[in-house]
């Protein structure tokens, strides 16, 4: 194996606290507590220690990391100690006051999530009434306070048509780049994935309206796309290879390859009560268990898209298969592929609106 | 959405918005160039470029400025220097006010 890099990019999950219940909330459906979750103090010497090992960004999100009373002081100390600060958040528990004190604190740039562009509909995914609106005045006070703005605008079965409305609408708020973010199947998504399966039409014609939004906004906007990956022919590189150029610290302080990785069993997760972050990165067995290519299964070995795609998504490997050390199925080439391809069939049988939706810690 | 051209003639003034910035890397021992959820590794010569990016030398300015301190001609200097630029300006990592 090459030797092994240090991390670019660090995900704090701050808090899995959330004003919202969206039905595809990435936080796993077993919550952690406020009670359960990292104190200031030991968030301060994890992101000391992150800068020391090389992190450069660091995003910092939840649940709702407003949510968290000392998330300026938490900015602060980050952005002291050189990380580049990202806040991820739904905007609801953000205030002028509260973004001025951020301001102050150095924060660099704020991610903030669409539900939808329907007031109605946005609503309701988010499980939170009068959410639209809070978050598109929300929007402006984040631009006019001066922090750069990507709108992150969460789409499927139910809003992916609204996808030229959403281009429209993150301009109008003054972003600078929007992630266009097709839902991916884990934790409550997969738990919804039948109402949420977007069908191949839609995805089709998301395709094209990103590829010509991409000339017509050049210059404008940045538009990163993340197609839903089901009809796909390759799986995606998870996070470009697991425990090559990210980590993830849960609110409860476990550090993970990703955020999904909890949902495989057999892996046991480091805590920073137990380790350094230097040492978890480049000792751990979890984060060494998927690394580089050598575990790779036969199949993808002999693959000449092995150091492209290293196997696809270890997450999804165990959710279809309950086998993470399979090739991800999305590939073509995958003995298993016909599993999605049931699915997809079932999607496009479906009429309506599909099943009723559960609803992120209200099930 | 910005205001400024979009891409960089002679006279225009690039800038880094808020957001950008360049860092020095210590523990890989390089320049890296943050904005938002992006991080690019900068090699001696995107350094040197950026170097001059100080909001108010015009990238004619910039260019000469190069040319000298490297010895090289001129006109490879602006060419690959607004090509770098441009990538940058497109990418949403620069922007540029008219001089």
């Amino acid at each position: 194996m090459a030797k092994l890099s240090p991390p670019i990019a660090m995900l704090a999950e701050l808090t899995h606290v959330c004003p919202l219940a969206c039905p595809y909330c990435s936080n796993p459906l077993e919550l952690t507590k406020r009670t359960g979750e990292l104190d200031t103090e030991t968030l301060a010497r994890v992101f000391r220690e992150a800068a020391e090992l090389g992190v450069l960004q660091l995003h910092l999100s939840g649940g709702e990391p407003a949510a968290r009373r000392d998330l300026e002081t938490l900015v602060q100390i980050a952005s002291g100690a050189g990380l580049y600060t990202n806040l991820i958040t739904s905007g609801i528990g953000l205030t002028e006051r509260r973004l001025e004190a951020l301001d102050k604190a150095g924060l660099d740039h704020v991610q903030l999530s669409l539900q939808g562009v329907q007031a109605e509909l946005s609503d309701f995914i988010g499980g939170y009434k009068g959410g639209f609106k809070q978050k598109i005045k929300i929007a402006e006070k984040i631009t006019a306070v001066g922090f750069p703005l990507t709108i992150n605008a969460v789409l499927h079965r139910k809003n992916l048509d609204d996808l030229p409305q959403t281009l429209a609408l993150a301009q109008d708020l003054k972003a600078r780049r929007i992630e266009v973010a097709c839902v991916q199947f884990h934790g409550w998504a997969e738990v919804n994935r039948a109402a949420l399966q977007p069908s191949h039409a839609q995805v089709k014609a998301a395709k094209k309206t990103v590829e010509q939004a991409r000339k017509t906004l050049a210059n404008i906007m940045v538009i990163d796309f993340v197609p839903p990956d089901y009809y796909a022919d390759f799986p995606k590189a998870c996070m470009g290879g697991w425990g090559s150029t990210g980590l993830n610290i849960t609110p409860a302080g476990k550090v993970l390859p990703c955020h999904a990785a909890e949902t495989i069993q057999t892996l046991d997760f480091t805590s920073v009560h137990e380790a350094s972050l230097a040492d978890i990165w480049y000792k751990s067995t979890s984060f060494n268990m998927f690394r580089g290519t050598d575990w790779l299964p036969e199949l993808c070995q002999s693959c000449d898209r092995r150091d492209i795609d290293f196997g696809g998504c270890r997450c999804q490997a165990m959710a279809l298969l309950g086998d993470a050390t399979e090739t991800d199925p999305i590939c073509r080439k995958s003995p298993f592929r016909e599993r999605v391809d049931d699915l997809l069939t079932q999607t496009a049988a479906a009429s309506g609106p599909g099943p009723k939706l559960i609803f992120r810690g209200r099930a | 959405m910005k205001d400024g051209p979009a891409t960089g003639l002679p006279d225009c003034i690039p800038y880094f918005p808020r957001g950008v910035r360049v860092k020095h890397d210590t523990i890989r021992g390089c320049y890296v160039l943050l904005g938002p959820e992006r991080a690019l590794m900068l090699d001696a010569v995107s350094a040197a470029i950026l170097d001059g990016v100080d909001g108010t030398a015009s990238v004619a300015q910039i260019c000469q400025h190069l040319a000298e301190a490297y010895r090289a001609p001129i006109k490879v200097i602006t060419d690959d220097t607004t090509t770098f630029l441009n990538g940058l300006a497109l990418r949403q990592l620069l922007d540029y006010r008219n001089g």
